[in-house]
Order: C-alpha cells, then structure tokens, then sequence
C-alpha cells in the first residue's frame, strides 16, 4: 500500500468516488455552520461594525488562494518527476479554483476596504501580490487552454508552474520593499498567541476547515472530470481506428 | 558560438529584421505619455523614470516573439537543438543577440526621451545605469517565454501574458533605483537587487527555457 497507487486512475476515480461526497457534505455543513454563527451570532467590532464579519470569507478564501498555487507546484512536480497523468491533471484542476478564490479574496478585501479604509483599491503589498498571484493564474490557465497536445500541455505548465512560483515569492518580497502596507499583519497564528477572541476565531477557523474541504472536493470533482474527459477522447480515437 | 551571435545579429539586423522597431516603439509611448496625463512639466518629471522603464519594457516585449518562433519556422532551432553546443547555451546567445539588437539601443535613446519628459538632471545617470542592468534580465526571461509559445500558432498574446507577471520583480526594482535616483536619494540597494535578478535569472532560466524547448520539439 502506498501514495503511488492513486496514480493509477481507476484506483483514484474508485477511491475518489467516495471521498467527493464526504468532503462536500462536511464542507456544506462547516461553511454554513461557520458562516452562520459568524454573521449572526458574534459581537460587532467596537470600532469596525459589523464589517469585520468579511473576514468568515475573506481570510479562508486567501489561504486557500496561495495553498491552491502550492498543490498546483506539488502535483507539477510529481508529474514531472514520475509522470503519473492523474497528477497533472489534479494540478489543471486546481487552477481555475485557485483563481477564483483569489478574486474572491480581492473583492471581500475591496468591499471591506471601501468602508474602512475609504477606498476600494490601495497599492498594499499585500493586495498587490494577490494581484500578481491572479495574473499568474490567468496565465497558467491560458498556457493549458492553448496547447492541444495534452502531455506537452502538461509540461510546458508544470515548467511554467515551476518558474512562477520563484517569481511570484520573488514579487510577494519586491513589492514589500516598494511599498509601505496598509494591510493588517497576521492575526491568527499557530505557535503565538492570537490576538482574536475566540468568539470570533472559532467561526474563523471553521469556514476555514470548511473552505479546506471544499477546495477538496471541488478539485477531486473536477479531476474525476477530466480524467472521464480523457477516456472518452481514447474511446472515440479507438472508434475512429476501428 | 560566436558564430550563431553574429548570425542571430545579421538576421536582426537585415532588412525585415525588424531593427530599430523597438526604438520606435519606444519613441511613440513615451510621447504619447503627455498627451495622456497632461503637459505639466512637474506631473511629467515625477512619472518620468517610471515611464522610460515601462516603455522600455513593453519594447523588449515587442519583439520577443521573433526571438525563437523563426528558427523553429525553418527548422534550425531543431539543427541547434541537435548541435554539438548544448541548447542552454544556445538559449543564452540568442537571449544575448537580443539584448543587443533591441535594449541596448533603448538604453542609448532613453536620456534623449528623458529630455522629452522633463526627466530630473540627477536621475539620467540612474535611468541609463538601470535599464543597463536590468534588460538583459528583461530578454533572458522572455527566452523562456518565447520557448514556451515557440510551438503555437497564435502564441504572441500569450506570450505577453506568460512574460508580463515574469517581469514585476525586475520591473520594481529597475524603477524604484531610478526613481530614488530622481528624488536624489540613494537607489543603490533596489539596483544591487536588480543585479541580483539579472544575475540569478542568467543562471537559472536557460536551463528552464532548453527544457521547455525540447518539450515543444518533441
């Protein structure tokens, strides 16, 4: 028994097949458990309002922005290093969820901003990386939709994976260095203490878990897709030959 | 070697080379900069080092569709790629050819535009000593750009949404050393920087654009 055997995509679509339905339920259940119990029963920030309450959407959707990125840089290297397709696949899966969570991540910290720091949009580090990370999501998903061959694709994206992961840290440090942030610092931590009621953190943690569980289903939903994708293109190539 | 920079700079450098495109380009967007932001001379010498640097950096974009898409076109980049020099070194004398046909002529012109935009009189130095330094970054990260587009169709779109993000570090920093330069202060820091991308870049992406190309060649 070992990792290895989810390359393999029949043993992934069987293990996957009953994975999906955990993963979404438990998502659904801690989204709106969560989301619930933060909009409606927490206190109202004393200086912030009801305002704050974004951050049930915004914070999850930040972190699963930069750790959908990440898997991306995982599943490209095991493509290239041991060519298991169901990998690669994973990784194409992951990107448009990736970007759509770092719009989401945008736009609640512009809707937040507008009221609190009085304008929608700064040239923050912070905001400003986040819309580096997009442009780098748009390009990989371009790079994907424009080559046809699907193993070169696969590559010329894992490259570009790979490259893009040194320039967008490299862009996070350059951008801090040209200019002075207006963003908050880390408030939630693992190893210091948080300097967050824990009325508020634990909600926060749990659209968090939530927001990790959808992001698991929603991958293992789209690879299964693409994998199904995949077979059908074989059969209708055999259907041709024959 | 040397051989194939001279044959990369005659071909350039012919008619239908397009040389001397890029300085064209160069030309036009700084001096449709007034006319978009207005012909305050004090708007214009702040914006300036920051101008040069993005036309600059949309010219080197111009023309590097043209850096690999020829010779895959005609077959000699799969001459090259089974020639007896390896193709990381190929990648770096053509990212070289490139950097001569078409920054280093940027470079030249950009204190005559400075003049255009009312560029501060302590900041030409800046501005010439950091495109300088960073356009060769500038060409060598578009190598890996165009290597990976060489094998489309209808890759120079793309190729521009690829390369563009690839360009922020050195962007940022290529300006801020100019900009600080044109305030008076001291931009030695954020071009020691710039330095250090240009170098790392050279290191590190030739390996990166061979690998891509012999993807594409497959």
């Amino acid at each position: 028994m070992s990792l290895w055997e989810y390359a393999n995509p029949k043993k992934f679509m069987q293990t996957s097949g009953w994975l999906l339905p955990i993963f979404a339920v438990s998502s659904a259940v801690m989204l709106t458990v969560g989301l619930v119990w933060g909009f409606f029963f927490t206190a109202d920030d004393y200086r912030q309002g009801s305002t704050v309450k974004i951050i049930f959407l915004h914070v999850p959707a930040a972190l699963m922005a930069i750790n959908a990125w990440f898997m991306m840089l995982v599943t490209s290297l095991i493509w290239l290093i041991r060519r298991h397709h169901v990998s690669a696949l994973a990784a194409k899966a992951a990107a448009p969820i990736g970007m759509v969570m770092t719009l989401i991540a945008l736009v609640t910290g512009a809707v937040w901003g507008q009221p609190m720091w009085g304008t929608w949009w700064a040239w923050d580090p912070r905001l400003t990386s986040f819309l580096i990370l997009f442009l780098f999501y748009l390009g990989y998903i371009a790079m994907w939709a424009s080559v046809e061959n699907p193993d070169t694709a696969a590559d010329l994206t894992s490259v570009l994976c790979l490259v893009g992961s040194v320039f967008a840290v490299l862009s996070r440090y350059a951008v801090n260095f040209w200019n002075q942030g207006l963003h908050q610092g880390a408030t939630f931590s693992v190893d210091r203490e948080t300097n967050i009621h824990s009325s508020y953190y634990l909600p926060a943690y749990l659209c968090m878990a939530g927001f990790v569980a959808l992001f698991i289903a929603l991958v293992l939903l789209r690879t299964r897709t693409e994998i199904r994708k995949r077979r059908l293109q074989a059969l209708l190539v055999r259907e041709r030959l024959a | 070697m040397i051989a194939l920079f001279l044959r990369d700079l005659r071909q350039a450098t012919r008619a239908g080379g397009g040389f001397g495109l890029g300085v064209a380009f160069f030309l036009i967007v700084v001096v449709l900069v007034p006319f978009g932001v207005g012909p305050e001379s004090e708007i214009l010498a702040t914006i300036a080092p920051g101008i040069l640097w993005v036309g600059a950096l949309l010219s080197c974009l111009l023309s590097l569709d043209r850096l690999l898409a020829l010779d895959y076109e005609d077959g000699s980049l799969d001459l090259l790629a089974t020639a007896p020099i390896p193709l990381e070194a190929v990648v770096v004398i053509k990212a070289l050819a490139h950097w001569v046909v078409t920054s280093v002529p940027l470079v030249i012109v950009a204190p005559m535009l400075g003049v255009l935009l009312n560029l501060p009189g302590g900041a030409y130095g800046w501005v010439v000593i950091t495109l300088l330094v960073g356009t060769p970054a500038l060409s060598i990260i578009g190598a890996f750009g165009a290597a990976l587009t060489v094998g489309l169709k209808r890759g120079g779109l793309l190729l521009s949404l690829l390369v563009l993000p690839l360009y922020v570090p050195t962007l940022i920093f290529g300006a801020e050393a100019a900009r600080r330069g044109a305030d008076g202060l001291d931009g030695t820091t954020p071009l020691l920087m710039l330095a250090g991308i240009t170098l790392a870049s050279l290191a590190l992406l030739p390996f990166a654009a061979a690998w891509v190309i012999r993807i594409n060649l497959r």
